[in-house]
């Protein structure tokens, strides 16, 4: 047995006393056993301290998903979360030398509070979850027993479907802190378990529809939070750039965000030039061939016009002075061959395009598993075995 | 010391003030960087979002290049950081998969090597921590930035994923900016933002949602009492000093204050004028840190 301090964020809505009114950080001693989880300290504080202290939670074994909470800043599950680790990682982030620390506990982020620990999942992470029509849309009549699809295409979703719809991502999403239209992590990686599941029969809609809100897979600004906070390695972030290579690499959809544009003038300026000529990408994200062919979209004219004040403040200051800088193009190349062997690979590499999956492979993982070469999948006419 | 030294894109753009700043530290430090001037852009995550096997070749080929000097590597990007341990930690993981890769870099004469003990590619702080030491470093200070009041601020690619990132066996890489203020004699400033996201990576996607998160961070530093804040990321560096005229329209508040290129918070505590480690050319004015320190010298 050990002792812990656990500073929970409260709020009690139906409180009268003057120091209860809205927010407020109330402390409990706890004594367990380090190996027990934050949520069984919560649930005796609960029980010996103060009935009031709201906590949800159903399992204690990490499956149902209701215990999401933030212990020391990080989103996570109060089942999953050993006394012993917690009050590590807090002494360890106070920087006192080892010595005590309070275990920070407080409510999901991103969500209205409805009392203590219990936040209101309904407002925001169901309402984003629904957005995404999170169920099987077939094409064509229903088969006369069950679908059958071969192993292999499920392997890419599988990951997606271990989600347990705790929240703890849409909690940690720095995008959403400050987009809060954003559809998020959630739900954006169950959209891909039915984008990449072969018996969905609405793939393209799906993606156009995701593509073109300013608000879905564009938004997402690479920070990591998500994969860190998800309990169940769902990794939803990677669905995200799933979704985003499917829609604009695949399908060819032009999305409202300018992203894909992004993304293919970030990856022919590397291919011309192999290290990055900013003022290219600038002028070719915006407005892709301006020189000529295509018709830029009135929002990526907006965005190009929109950078002007930066650059001429980087002028001002010398930051953008130099030609090289300054000229879309005049950016010089790698020296010697080194530029035509950057082309060679582009070229090898467009063509066989392989995607390695650690989750199914496992992360760091032993040797010698074959690459796969992942292609997009139809629905199997013959029945096989898994 | 001696180091393969890949200064990323960015340091040698829009902001080049970090990478003459790097160069001056490194030598005042006896840090000997030999720079890979053959080798391309790490991708910064939008490559391998197009195709992995491109972004895992190209970084493949970095990590070839640092390999034939026989040294480990350093980079001064926290992007480039994030972004090449993603594509290492793929091609660690399957050797089927490195001999595809590796067949690609034989027409140059190059192949990406799995060591026993792991290719080791390191951001300049992490280096600076781990193999050339806070005592090391305190030996070298020749100004105590006393009274330097600091915000770190990361970069997510040096913090996420910790599986990815090292952390199993370096726990405390989320603390070293901080540990590295206090060793050049300034004060640690908390605020919310250290942790969190600069926006960069949306800033042609969602400018507003970009902006939000970068004025944010700042304005939650000034008011936390900061001088200025440093971070080893050239690109946070963009959204947080380039874009900062813009971040303070969005967030409706007046900021102004000065972000330091980790190469020039350690120059200036080296001894280093403002001046010869480029921050004049930063747009948010970095006049307050410039006097501060001139009056401990």
């Amino acid at each position: 047995m050990s002792a812990y301090t656990l500073k929970v964020r409260r709020y009690q809505p139906e409180a009268e006393e003057d120091d209860k009114r809205g927010a407020y950080w109330e402390t409990f001693d706890v004594e367990l056993d380090p190996t027990l989880s934050v949520l069984d300290g919560l649930l005796q504080a609960k029980n010996d301290k103060d009935g009031t202290l709201a906590v949800r939670c159903s399992c204690r074994a990490a499956i149902c998903g209701s215990c999401g909470v933030k212990i020391n800043g990080q989103s996570t599950l109060a089942c999953k979360t050993q006394l012993g680790e917690a009050a590590e990682e807090a002494a360890r982030m106070a920087r006192n030398g080892g010595g005590e620390a309070e275990i920070v506990v407080e409510p999901m982020g991103n969500m209205p509070v409805i009392k203590d620990l219990v936040t209101d999942m309904e407002s925001t992470h169901w309402t984003k979850f629904r957005r995404v029509t999170p169920w099987l849309l077939p094409s064509g009549p229903p088969p006369e027993r069950e679908y059958i699809v071969p192993a292999e295409s499920m392997v890419d979703v599988t990951q997606s479907v271990a989600c347990i719809q705790c929240g703890a991502c849409v909690s940690s999403c720095l995008s959403m802190e400050a987009d809060p239209d954003f559809i998020g992590p959630a739900a954006l990686a169950k959209a891909y378990r039915f984008v990449g599941d072969p018996r969905d029969g609405q793939t393209t809609e799906r993606l156009y529809d995701l593509a073109n809100d300013p608000h879905g897979m564009y938004d997402c600004t690479h920070c990591f939070s998500c994969i860190d906070a998800c309990p169940k390695g769902v990794a939803p972030m990677n669905q995200i750039m799933r979704l985003r290579r499917l829609a604009g690499d695949d399908h060819g959809i032009r999305d409202v965000n300018n992203g894909h544009n992004h993304e293919m003038a970030f990856v022919k300026n590397i291919k011309k030039k192999g290290t990055l000529d900013e003022s290219l990408l600038l002028q070719e994200s915006y407005a892709p061939g301006v020189k000529g062919k295509l018709m830029p979209r009135v929002s990526a004219i907006k965005g190009l016009l929109g950078s002007i004040p930066t650059a001429i403040r980087g002028i001002k200051t010398g930051k953008m002075r130099s030609v090289p800088k300054l000229i879309p193009g005049v950016h010089h190349k790698l020296p010697g061959d080194a530029q035509g062997h950057v082309e060679e690979i582009y070229e090898r590499a467009e063509e066989s395009k392989i995607q390695l999956n650690l989750y199914i492979i496992g992360e760091g993982g032993e040797e010698d598993h074959a690459a796969e070469e992942v292609e997009p999948e139809s629905v199997s006419e013959e029945p096989t075995t898994a | 010391m001696k180091l393969a030294y890949w200064p990323g894109c960015v340091s040698r753009g829009f902001t080049p003030e970090l990478h003459g700043s790097m160069a001056l530290s490194a030598e005042a430090l006896g840090i000997e960087l030999v720079t890979l001037d053959r080798a391309n852009c790490c991708g910064a995550g939008v490559i391998a979002e197009h195709n992995q096997e491109l972004a895992d070749t190209l970084n493949a080929r970095t990590f070839a290049l640092a390999q034939e000097t026989g040294l480990s590597m350093m980079n001064i990007c926290s992007t480039c950081q994030g972004a090449q341990s993603e594509c290492q930690e793929r091609l660690d993981a399957d050797s089927a998969y490195r001999s595809h890769i590796n067949d690609t870099l034989s027409g140059e004469g190059l192949a990406y090597t799995k060591d026993k003990d792991g290719f080791t590619n390191k951001n300049f702080l992490w280096l600076l921590v781990e193999d050339y030491g806070l005592d090391k470093l305190a030996e070298k200070v020749k100004r105590p930035l006393e009274g330097l009041r600091v915000g770190p601020f990361y970069g997510c690619y040096v913090l996420r994923p910790k599986t990815r990132l090292g952390y199993d066996e370096f726990p405390d890489r989320d603390l070293y900016l901080e540990q590295v203020i206090e060793v050049l004699g300034g004060q640690v400033v908390d605020y919310d933002g250290a942790r969190r996201c600069c926006g960069f990576p949306v800033i042609t996607m969602n400018k507003e949602t970009s902006l939000r998160q970068a004025g944010t961070h700042v304005g939650d530093a000034i008011d936390a009492g900061a001088d200025c804040l440093v971070t080893p990321c050239p690109l946070c560096h963009l959204n947080l000093d380039m874009q900062q005229p813009e971040a303070a329209k969005v967030v409706g508040r007046d900021l102004g204050l000065a972000v330091l290129h980790l190469p020039q918070l350690v120059g200036l505590a080296l001894g280093f004028d403002p001046k010869q480690l480029g921050m004049p050319k930063h747009i948010a004015s970095t006049i307050a840190v410039e006097d501060r320190v001139s009056a401990l010298a």
